[in-house]
């Protein structure tokens, strides 16, 4: 059963390699000496240090974080709504079209989506900047936490709900007391995905974007067309040390709180 | 004194005219869309009583039950609990308590902070619901388990804890619905004391619905048997089981033979019945269907005597047959008769001791009898 022939030896290798090697390169290339990027010429933390001085590259990461914290909270709350309504409200007329296009922007062409808010904006004479990418950001992430969400609330007991309006809890405390505790791992999974989504998005935020309100991505990317440096590698050597960390995490969490429920369960049925 | 079945507790609310029901379904009809749950309903359950709905699943009980609740409003008719119309006041606001078949035990919360929900709610300070929920969870026996979660509990103790948490706030009615239906047989057996003794204790008024019919003939005072969204008969249960009012009744609860025929005779409280498959029948009869119409006559099997020898008067309650297949069932023995007609009746018989003389065997000619108290005469 598990015997490691070399077909499969040789296909683990090259799977991994292909997914992995471009960016083990860029993190190699990111502790270079050299302005070189191809060249090798000793380890250095040089880039990191004039990463950190270099104000262009810093305000961007900081409107970065800031759109995203702002879009991935809003779409989290707007995409619950939507899911709610969507699951719940299940005989009201239209309920199929609302659903398929609430999943529209996830199959839409970021370009279209980009294109077509960027009419918008233009067309109500809405200045852009740091506001229009925020919006434009919150309009493409919240099917994604809706869709998150949603599947959670499939799942969902709703006697729990019934329970509580029947010990007196008002539909209003029911939502926040029972329901929102609940399905708080998913809220929480579709703000994380909103919060990555935003983070990475380069060509809706070129579109809408506006002067002072450049992101990270999107410098990144005009300072790579006038030629790549090394403190570019080491930009993108921190983001992906931030997201395995956060990955690492999150997948330590769910594993622990796995284990711990096998545990309690056990015990309950072993009886006392 | 003769009364039909065992008495458990001398409690008939329900015989005494000057007695105000406490609940109370006037004309209550609920539709969804094009089905009917529940139609022109009117039913009347006193205080302190411990009533079942009992029936088939889709017979309406636990819409019923949803309409007490709160969680459905009735399309049509009046709900009146202690003298006040409830139909539009919200679940959240009603005097009425309901266990879940699920249990719905809130899962982000200890056994504590669910049995105090309820408390929380309405404000009651916190050193009074310490209190209460510590009384709860004595009265349920779980004060060791009052810091778990309800996933870390067994089935029978989240089943006490949705009991302790529906109890906490001392509803006016209880409602259980399905209560024991996800505890396993010697649990629920159990369990259904206790909730006898609990209802007593606390002087409180039950509505159950169940599909279980030993569960309800066990626990209610009286049971409403449903189907198709209509009570068919409300009655005690030694009343649903020894005078059912319909064939449906005489049917659904216990087993039973109907044996059909017209009315040959009828006078003097008794009637005389000559049934398609021989029998004579002279019988008892609370009610005179006249002379010639058909009538069923139900006899339960254990009111069947089965024996070699013909009776005394075997001209009246009795008839010859052949037997067609016996069923050891431990407790008792059960032997199918086919009679001369070619219909085969079940009779059933304690195995009141260990060993027997002389066993009926298959295929044996015997004679089946009843008195004339044994079985009752069916209104449709």
């Amino acid at each position: 059963m598990n015997t490691w022939s070399r077909f499969n030896i040789v296909s683990v290798v090259l799977g991994f390699a292909f997914l992995y090697l471009p960016i083990v390169l860029l993190v190699i290339f990111s502790f270079n000496e050299s302005k070189l990027v191809t060249v090798w010429a000793g380890f250095s933390t040089r880039w990191y240090v004039s990463l950190f001085n270099n104000q262009g590259l810093m305000d961007a990461a900081w409107v970065t974080i800031r759109v995203a914290l702002l879009s991935a909270t809003v779409a989290t709350v707007l995409g619950t709504m939507a899911a709610l309504a969507l699951t719940r409200y299940t005989r009201f007329r239209g309920r199929l079209l609302f659903s398929g296009m609430v999943y529209a922007p996830l199959v839409m062409p970021e370009v279209i989506t980009g294109l077509s808010l960027l009419l918008l904006f233009v067309a109500i004479g809405f200045d852009r900047g740091f506001v229009t990418v925020m919006l434009a950001h919150i309009t493409f992430s919240m099917c994604f936490v809706t869709v998150v969400v949603q599947s959670r609330l499939l799942s969902f007991d709703r006697s729990i709900e019934e329970a509580a309006m029947d010990l007196g809890a008002t539909p209003v405390k029911t939502f926040f007391e029972v329901t929102l505790p609940v399905i708080a791992p998913a809220v929480l999974s579709g703000w994380m995905l909103a919060l990555t989504l935003s983070l990475d998005d380069l060509v809706i935020a070129s579109f809408t974007s506006g002067p002072g309100a450049t992101t990270l991505p999107m410098k990144i990317y005009s300072q790579v067309r006038l030629g790549v440096t090394p403190e570019i590698n080491a930009a993108c050597t921190l983001l992906i040390g931030l997201v395995a960390i956060g990955v690492l995490i999150a997948s330590l969490m769910t594993k622990r709180r796995e284990v711990q429920r096998q545990r309690d369960e056990q015990a309950a049925f072993a009886g006392r | 004194m003769k009364s039909l079945g065992n008495i458990r507790r001398s409690f008939a609310p329900w015989t005494d005219p000057d007695a105000k029901p406490f609940i109370t379904f006037r004309n209550v009809t609920k539709r969804f869309g094009d089905f009917t749950a529940v139609d022109d309903l009117t039913l009347n359950i006193y205080h302190r009583e411990f009533f079942a709905l009992l029936g088939a699943s889709g017979c309406g009980k636990s819409t019923l039950l949803r309409m007490l609740a709160g969680f459905e409003r009735p399309t049509s008719g009046e709900i009146i609990l202690d003298g006040q119309d409830i139909a539009g006041i919200p679940p959240y606001k009603r005097p009425v308590n309901m266990m879940f078949q699920s249990y719905a035990l809130f899962p982000h919360m200890t056994v504590e902070s669910n049995i105090g929900f309820g408390l929380r709610q309405d404000g009651m300070p916190k050193n009074q619901i310490a209190e209460r929920v510590a009384q709860m969870l004595k009265l349920v026996k779980l004060e060791k388990f009052a810091k778990r979660k309800p996933h870390q509990l067994s089935g029978g103790q989240r089943q006490r804890v949705a009991l302790a948490r529906s109890l906490a706030k001392r509803p006016k009615v209880l409602l259980l619905d399905e209560p024991l239906g996800a505890l396993d047989k010697k649990l629920r057996e159990e369990t259904q004391f206790e909730l006898m003794d609990l209802q007593q204790e606390l002087g409180l008024t039950f509505v159950v619905v169940t599909h279980d019919q030993e569960e309800a003939m066990t626990m209610a005072d009286r049971i409403a048997v449903m189907s198709h969204g209509k009570v068919i008969q409300v009655a005690t249960p030694a009343e649903i089981y020894e005078a059912p009012n319909s064939r449906f009744v005489a049917d659904f609860i216990g087993d039973v033979n109907i044996l059909d025929g017209k009315v040959s005779a009828s006078g003097n409280g008794k009637i005389e019945l000559a049934t398609s498959d021989g029998f004579t029948v002279r019988t008892a009869a609370g009610h005179a269907p006249a002379a010639g119409s058909a009538a069923g006559f139900a006899i339960r099997p254990e009111k069947l005597k089965v024996t070699r020898a013909a009776p005394v008067d075997a001209s009246v309650n009795a008839a010859e047959g052949e037997i067609w297949d016996i069923g050891y069932l431990g407790d008792m023995t059960v032997f199918y008769v086919k009679l001369g007609s070619g219909k085969v009746v079940k009779a059933s018989m304690l195995n009141a001791q260990r060993e027997v003389e002389d066993p009926i065997a298959y295929d044996e000619k015997v004679w089946v009898s009843f008195g004339e108290t044994a079985g009752v005469v069916l209104k449709d």
